[in-house]
């Protein structure tokens, strides 16, 4: 069990781009940390940084209060779990979760021990002596976690471990690791893609966009109060709407003669350009309080328990959420209030929430 | 493509390329080099001596008269080792891939001649077409053709040719039938629902389908006439008579090891060698290409 | 195929047995004279149904050799066949899948020189640089010896590059897990990559075997002792003369023990045969 702490880490490769541009984050003893991002973000490649697979340009990575950057990945006292799970095919699941331990050269018996221990957590006895081919998704998923937690490390690292599973499975496997880390209460690290996951995984995320970070959180104060466009844009589904805008006195016009009122306490360093960001969830039919949007439904999406009403406004396209035994038709009008309390905005220009 | 993960170490890959290096420079390089050099030397009659003369060797052996007919027998050769081995091999391959019942014991049948070393399908070949004891011979002899290929120019490059096309139908039969199971079934069935027979089939839409395999068999055939063959022509004709089933290889090994005429057949190794690369760069830029495709 | 036509399949079946029968016909007269007498054989024409010689002719040649041409026991030739095929086979596959694997799994000065360096052996066979090779050979002391028969043809482009392209297909991942998991190359390449190039090394050794088994050129070169003959050296050797001057019933015989190791290794393995010769070609 560690803590791990990440100081100024960059990274740039031999071509001189920058993929990593400088993250600092302290990540308790036992916490579960997802980080979450668009692919091309930077996300495993930090992963595999603290690994110990890719090189550190500049910065620090501490594991456990120790230093790791020049320390070799086996000597990190860390286990990954891999996308693909990395299972080696000619060998049977047992040996697979024993290899990394007998090149410890650990004891038979203790060999034993552990993977057996780690076979009834995952539920793996009747596999142990299968190959990886002869196993489901989900089934090879668990050896692949098998083998990171008979080597009891200090931590775990997840790269993107739910990605090549059916739905069905993902929901499942994502239950499991939550109460595996009940269990175990290690150190993870978690890097996905997918904001349901990280939303209902993290302790705190790590929102990443172009190797910057752009917040980071506890998934309910990032989903609240998102830091930037790209995190409110990122996080939540479906995603926030954003309504570009001008300035005009105290308030925002944005467009069709709608003017949304900047909140007091804004007013002073409020820019020129400002996007107004609005949930789906926080449009509401009469009464929110907030501006009034007066659409016209273009398409609708019916879920079941609520719908999407796709609307035009503007040049833009809203979505509002409705619930689903009130859908109005396609082409019907529909008046609708933003929920006063709800409402984002952000600098258009660089993207940042504007803050009191 | 490259590999993402990599190990460090100072020393290891060396080791590792080592035994390879070793032997490629030894038994290569080495050798390929000083078949270069002698191509510009030539030595007194007794060998004591050498002297350096440039491009002689070379410009003597185009002014050669049985050199430059050495070049015409390896094309024609080559030229009827191709494309009768690829005719028949995908007359065969074409057959073998239509059939259902017994396809397995065809495909045995017809591969193992790959196994037959050229040398010895010269033997049995020429055991067949003895001139006084074949089998063959006697049969022609029955049909009114007078056959010795001891003496006659046309029937010793028939021999041999019928040889090394035998040993060589095994392999083109397997790339063929591979290049053939690989176009969609879907593809067949669309043009039968659009009317095409069975022939017009082959031509519109197999044979192109096939052109890369085609190309690619017919690089590998080239180059098996020009140099595997070489135990084919000395276990039965030995290039005669009076050369007429010469091929360049063979016309090496005569010059340099029983003419011991080491300037000339090192000429004669070098313009071999640049014949090779160009059929490599040839054979790899296809592949190139074949990797788009 | 899309139609069912009877007439197209009587014509599919009856060139596939035509090619069959011309195929296997050099083979079949080659058995039938393997069992004849000599007198029989230049009988004009030959009997074309067995004789009863098969066990004089077959142990004559095993134990004796013949006797007008080379009289070396084939017995022997097909020993030192055997040492040839295997040394090249495996000769080959060990020193290929090490440099391949040091291509593939490191970055070093020189490593795309080596890679060329290896490349640009495709294009020197043996047949281009014969003299020369047969002059280091003697130089280094490899003549009529089992090393000069191997070592100069154990060097293989071909190989080389079938386990590159095979280790560019594993999974980086592997390697990943096996770095965290403790293993350092030499154990990686021990308990990952050997165990995973078993398909490709089987496949590589039915063609390489056939390969060395059939090696001409070379051989005739470098063997002046009987002793060091390979059969299909030993074969030529037995073919003195003109026609009926030849012992064709034991030059029969040994022909079919010269072609029968092969021919079994093609048929009984030919799944393996198959891939090595499509991956070989890659």
């Amino acid at each position: 069990m560690a803590d791990i702490k990440l100081s100024g880490v960059r990274k740039t490769y031999a071509n001189k781009v920058q993929v990593i541009h400088g993250v600092d984050v302290a990540i308790a003893d036992g916490e579960f940390i997802v980080i979450v991002g668009p692919s091309g973000c930077g996300k495993s490649t930090l992963l595999r940084m603290i690994a110990g697979l890719e090189p550190i340009t500049e910065g620090e990575i501490a594991i456990g209060g120790k230093r790791v950057n020049n320390v070799e990945p086996k000597d990190r006292n860390i286990a990954m779990v891999f996308q693909n799970y990395a299972l080696y095919p000619h060998m049977t699941v047992y040996d697979n979760m024993a290899y990394g331990l007998r090149i410890r050269s650990l004891s038979k018996a203790d060999i034993e021990t552990r993977v057996q221990r780690a076979a009834k957590i995952l539920e793996l006895g009747p596999l142990l002596q299968r190959k990886p081919r002869e196993l489901s998704g989900g089934q090879r998923q668990r050896v692949a976690m098998g083998r990171a937690i008979v080597r009891e490390p200090a931590a775990f690292l997840f790269d993107e471990p739910l990605s090549n599973l059916d739905a069905k499975l993902r929901v499942q496997m994502r239950l499991e690791i939550q109460k595996l880390h009940r269990e175990l209460r290690t150190t993870s690290i978690f890097v996905t893609h997918d904001q349901v996951e990280a939303m209902t995984l993290a302790d705190r995320m790590i929102v990443m966009n172009a190797g910057v970070v752009e917040q980071i959180g506890r998934p309910i104060e990032v989903y609240e109060n998102p830091a930037s466009l790209f995190v409110a844009g990122f996080i939540g589904s479906p995603a926030m709407n954003f309504i570009p805008g001008q300035r005009s006195g105290d308030d925002v016009e944005v467009g069709e003669g709608v003017r949304v009122p900047l909140p007091a306490e804004l007013r002073a360093a409020a820019p020129q350009a400002i996007t107004v960001g609005v949930r789906p969830e926080h449009f509401v039919a009469s009464g929110g309080g907030g501006p009034v949007f007066k659409l016209k439904v273009d398409t609708v999406e019916a879920l079941g328990a609520d719908s999407m009403l796709h609307c035009a406004f503007g040049g833009a396209s809203l979505v509002v959420r409705v619930d689903g035994h009130a859908t109005p038709e396609p082409g019907s009008p529909v008046p609708v209030s933003a929920m006063a309390g709800k409402l984002y905005f952000f600098d258009s220009t660089s993207g940042r929430r504007l803050r009191p | 493509m490259e590999k993402r993960v990599v190990f460090q170490s100072k020393w290891l890959p060396y080791a590792l390329l080592a035994p390879q290096i070793v032997v490629t420079v030894i038994f290569f390089f080495w050798p390929a080099a000083q078949a270069v050099y002698y191509s510009f030397l030539v030595q007194d009659a007794f060998g004591t001596s050498s002297q350096f003369v440039w491009f002689q060797n070379f410009t003597e052996l185009f002014h050669d008269g049985r050199y430059v007919e050495s070049f015409k027998v390896t094309v024609l050769f080559s030229t009827l080792v191709a494309v009768s081995g690829l005719a028949i091999s995908l007359l065969l391959a074409t057959a073998a891939d239509r059939v259902v019942r017994g396809a397995m014991a065809y495909k045995t049948l017809l591969i193992w001649p790959y196994a037959v070393a050229p040398a010895i399908a010269g033997v049995l070949w020429a055991f067949l077409f003895a001139p006084s004891i074949g089998i063959v011979t006697y049969l022609l002899k029955k049909m009114g053709i007078d056959w010795n290929w001891i003496i006659n120019s046309e029937q010793a490059m028939l021999l041999v040719v019928i040889a090394a096309v035998w040993k060589q139908i095994s392999y083109n039969f397997l790339f063929f039938l591979a290049g053939l199971q690989s176009i969609p079934r879907a593809l067949m069935e669309a043009a039968a629902i659009d009317g095409a027979s069975p022939t017009r089939r082959f031509w519109t839409i197999v044979f192109p389908l096939l052109s890369p395999t085609t190309f690619f068999l017919l690089v590998v055939n080239i180059v098996y006439a020009f140099f595997d063959t070489f135990g084919v022509i000395d276990a039965t004709t030995q290039g005669g008579p009076a050369a007429s089933t010469q091929i360049l290889v063979y016309k090496v090994y005569h010059d340099g090891v029983k003419a011991a005429d080491l300037g000339s057949s090192s000429a004669q190794s070098v313009i071999l060698m640049l014949i090779v690369i160009t059929l490599t760069v040839v054979q790899f830029r296809f592949v190139e290409k074949k990797v788009q495709y | 195929m899309v139609e069912n036509r009877p007439v197209l399949r009587f014509f599919q079946h009856l060139i596939l047995i035509v090619g069959v029968i011309i195929v296997a016909f050099p083979l079949y007269v080659t058995f039938v004279a393997s069992t004849l007498t000599y007198d029989q054989i230049v009988t004009v024409p030959m009997p074309l149904l067995p004789g009863d010689q098969l066990w004089a002719n077959y142990s004559q040649v095993l134990t004796a050799g013949s006797q007008k041409g080379s009289s070396a026991p084939v017995s022997a030739m097909l020993v030192n066949s055997f040492i040839v095929a295997i040394g090249v086979a495996l000769g080959k596959i060990s020193i290929s899948i090490i440099s391949a694997f040091a291509i593939v799994y490191f970055r070093f000065p020189g490593r795309t020189f080596f890679f060329w360096m290896i490349f640009v052996t495709l294009m020197l066979p043996i047949e281009v640089r014969i003299i020369p090779t047969f002059k280091v050979a003697s130089d280094l002391g490899l003549l009529d010896s089992y090393a000069g028969l191997t070592l100069p043809l154990i060097a293989s482009a071909t190989a080389t590059f079938l386990f590159r392209q095979f280790f560019l297909t594993i999974p980086d991942e592997l390697a990943e897990a096996a770095r965290i998991d403790g293993a350092g190359p030499l154990r990686f390449f021990w308990d990952v990559v050997v165990p995973l190039s078993k398909t490709n090394m089987a496949a590589l050794f039915v063609i390489l075997f056939i390969h060395g088994w059939n090696q001409y050129l070379w051989p005739l070169l470098i063997t002046g002792q009987e002793s060091m003959y390979t059969v299909v050296i030993g074969i030529k050797r037995m073919i003195a003369g003109g026609d009926a001057s030849n012992e064709w019933n034991l030059i029969m015989a040994t022909a079919i023990l010269a072609l029968l190791p092969p021919a079994l290794v093609v048929v009984l393995m030919q799944k393996w045969f198959v891939k090595g010769l499509v991956d070989t070609e890659k």
